[in-house]
């Protein structure tokens, strides 16, 4: 217990990572191994499902239903949404974003894989590298996860065997050397008897790597955010009207990317107005620097306009301004992308619209291929898409930075969320 | 090379007050949820934040079953002043008065689920469009499911398998005339950071979470205050023992646990070893596997 008492605890990092896949592959036996060996599973959620899956009449007590947590998924038996869970070792906490796999999905796959620093790919020994692996890879991949882990599971049903592990890992670093590089690590697991998985493996003397979760805790993580380019969305002007406070103007928001201090040249887009950086306040007090995705107020030395929507940036390293904008999109609506239809543009902290221009091509997320001749953008398609937007955004290529290289798409009858789109 | 990185406890401070500056930006009239309890509690200590050196341009809303413990209201008071809030109260017992609300009858009658008539009449009374509320993914299965931004349609629903995806850090709040949303800005905190924040904080909590002598009936392995709100077999029997509560919540329904812990360190400790989750005390979500789902559609927090 000592190393869960303060100072080792206050001190951790947090690391969210991504899992992709269906019942069948084990990716529900892997979370519940790595909940239930880092004792993250309560007897009272263990004993419920006990009960759930003797009712149901199962053999074995179906760890699938820790994480299936709405009627309808435990009805039938799958995973619909996104499902978050949370564990913690002494070393690091871990929020797993757990997404169904199959391709009608995509968007829930590509809603987990947003905000995920690592994406966890299971691959079943017995069949290797399948379709759905390429297209957990290649969503992994547009969505700019930065590390991959490979895990080759059901060691035990290919008697651990090593000849299989490479040949499957050769036929996986073929598929991802058509990707934009990418951290990828390979393990081989049994999720059901403990492989590798939070110990490791006594079956497999050849593998000489880390189990899965000594890789989990021990990824460097730190370089993920985007330390060089100055990015600050100003999300809300705070303005005290107060005698103590009485000229304070503070700029509040999430730094996107880069270090801010005090002195620091900026400009403010889309105005172009140049300021320094007064002060950056916290309710804890001043600070020298700020990072991201530090929440913060700045001030600035100069009474200059700045309102909700405008960019603070470093004036050595300024975003793109412009309304033309090329979008990788991903759909997410039953009702079809229309080129020529408006819609609604969520981009960091601005509201805009915009009107779809063209689209490209369509990319078939399971080969990369391109289509040029299919531009039908339906539910759970990817594809390549220009915009023109009402207002200039302050914006930088999602694979420079991915706050201010992403938006959403919003249905302006419905209010739906219906595209999620990287900008190229 | 420097290298620039938080500690998660950061990065989820960070997080939360994103939303929070988020929901007043997007948002004509929110409210903050406030139950006295410890979720609620750094929920508006959060928001302090997010605003300082102005007030939370918000109210808090407490939702008052009549059933409080007399330390949860003594405490709401006095944070509410510290931290210069404005509190609405909405009255569980006045929807009952008013007929909007009928008290369930039987040995486990509690108010827990008439909370929601009265929730949903003071969002329409107050116009309130954005609900702030302390519920964590990891209370309960099917709160994992749950958006930052929630969407609730004309009549408070939630329809959990329509929910708008969400995607990176971009919040959409949009809605039509008569809907509103909940919000739950500490989606991503488990009970061990809650915990840890208010040790790191140095944030007062109500007296209730920490060990003291009280008198108690066993019911169904949960150990429930005797209090004139809960009625008594002739069976039980009341006896004195030595508790804490893990949760805050109605006297009627919130389980005590036997408890020697005093200090803050004590119950970091406890929590660390605990086998059974928080709300394994809490005999509103033993009702069916579905509980907290059937309420959260109706419109429960």
């Amino acid at each position: 217990m000592s190393e869960f008492t303060n100072s080792g605890y206050l001190n951790m990092e947090l690391l969210r990572f991504t899992t992709a896949g269906s019942v069948d592959d084990g990716k529900s036996t892997l979370i519940g191994r790595l909940l239930y060996d880092s004792k993250s599973i309560f007897t009272d959620q263990y004993e419920a499902i006990e009960k759930s899956s003797v009712l149901r009449g199962e053999d074995y007590v179906n760890l699938a239903l820790l994480t299936d947590g709405l009627r309808a998924e435990r009805e039938q038996g799958i995973t619909i949404d996104v499902a978050y869970r949370y564990f913690a070792t002494p070393k690091r906490k871990f929020i797993i974003a757990d997404t169904p796999g199959h391709i009608e999905y995509t968007r829930n796959m590509v809603t987990g894989a947003s905000t995920a620093n690592l994406a966890v790919i299971l691959i079943d020994a017995r069949k290797g590298v399948v379709e759905q692996t390429s297209r957990h890879a290649i969503i992994a991949s547009i969505l700019e996860i930065p590390h991959i882990v490979v895990c080759v599971n059901k060691m035990d049903l290919v008697e651990y065997s090593e000849e299989v592990f490479l040949s499957i890992r050769k036929d996986f670093e073929a598929l991802a050397s058509h990707l934009p590089s990418v951290d990828l690590h390979f393990i081989p697991i049994s999720a059901l008897n403990g492989d590798n998985v939070v110990t490791d493996s006594a079956n497999m003397d050849w593998y000489t790597g880390p189990a899965l979760l000594t890789l989990l805790e021990t990824m460097y993580i730190a370089s993920d955010q985007n330390h060089q380019d100055q990015r600050f969305p100003v999300q809300y002007v705070v303005r005290p009207q107060s005698t103590e406070f009485h000229d304070y103007r503070g700029y509040a928001g999430r730094i996107a990317g880069g270090v801010f201090k005090p002195g620091d040249k900026v400009v403010i887009l889309p105005s172009g107005r140049q300021s320094t950086i007064k002060s950056i306040e916290t309710f804890d007090g001043q600070l020298n620097e700020a990072f991201a995705p530090m929440s913060v107020s700045l001030t600035l030395e100069d009474q200059v306009d700045a309102s909700r929507g405008d960019m603070i940036a470093g004036i050595h390293d300024q975003p793109t301004v412009g309304q033309d904008i090329e979008l990788t999109i991903c759909w997410m609506d039953v009702k079809k992308l229309a080129v020529g239809g408006k819609y609604g543009v969520k981009h960091t902290t601005r509201d805009a619209r915009c009107v779809v221009r063209e689209v490209q091509y369509k990319l078939n997320i399971s080969t990369l291929e391109k289509n040029v001749d299919d531009t039908e953008i339906g539910m759970n398609d990817v594809g390549r898409i220009k915009i023109r937007t009402t207002t200039p955004l302050a914006y930088d290529s999602y694979s420079r930075n991915r706050s201010t290289g992403s938006l959403i798409l919003i249905d302006e009858a419905t209010h739906i969320t219906v595209g999620a789109a990287m900008i190229v | 090379m420097q290298t620039y990185g938080l500690t998660h406890l950061d990065e989820l401070e960070s997080e939360s007050i994103n939303v929070i500056r988020e929901v007043a930006a997007q948002f004509e009239r929110p409210a903050l949820l406030f139950s006295g309890g410890k979720d609620s509690i750094i929920l508006s200590h959060l928001a302090r934040k997010a605003f300082w050196p102005t007030r939370i341009p918000f109210p808090l809303l407490h939702v008052d079953t009549g059933h409080n413990f007399p330390e949860t209201i003594e405490y709401r008071d006095s944070w509410v002043e510290e931290i210069g809030a404005r509190l609405l109260v909405a009255s569980v017992q006045k929807s009952i008065d008013a007929g909007r609300a009928v008290e369930e009858k039987g040995w486990n009658a509690s108010r827990n689920v008439l909370q929601t008539v009265t929730l949903l009449d003071a969002i329409e009374e107050y116009k309130i469009d954005a609900a702030i509320g302390g519920a964590r993914r990891d209370e309960e299965k099917a709160r994992a499911k749950e958006r930052f931004f929630s969407h609730r349609d004309e009549f408070g629903q939630w329809d959990p398998k329509n929910q708008r995806p969400e995607l990176w850090n971009l919040f959409n709040g949009k809605k039509s005339q008569g809907e509103h949303f909940r919000i739950f800005p500490i989606s991503n905190w488990t009970e061990m950071d809650v915990w840890q924040y208010i040790y790191r904080e140095n944030i007062p909590i109500p007296t209730l979470y920490f060990t003291h002598l009280r008198r108690c009936i066993e019911r169904d392995g949960v150990l429930l205050a005797h209090s004139p709100f809960l009625p008594t077999r002739d069976t039980e029997n009341v006896d004195e023992y030595q508790v804490r509560f893990r949760t805050v919540g109605d006297m009627t329904c919130t389980g005590a646990v036997l408890s020697p812990a005093t200090t803050l360190q004590e119950i970091i400790q406890e929590v660390a070893a605990a086998r059974v989750t928080e709300r394994g005390g809490r005999a509103d979500d033993k009702r069916s596997e579905a509980a907290m789902e059937n309420r959260k559609k109706e419109g429960y927090f």
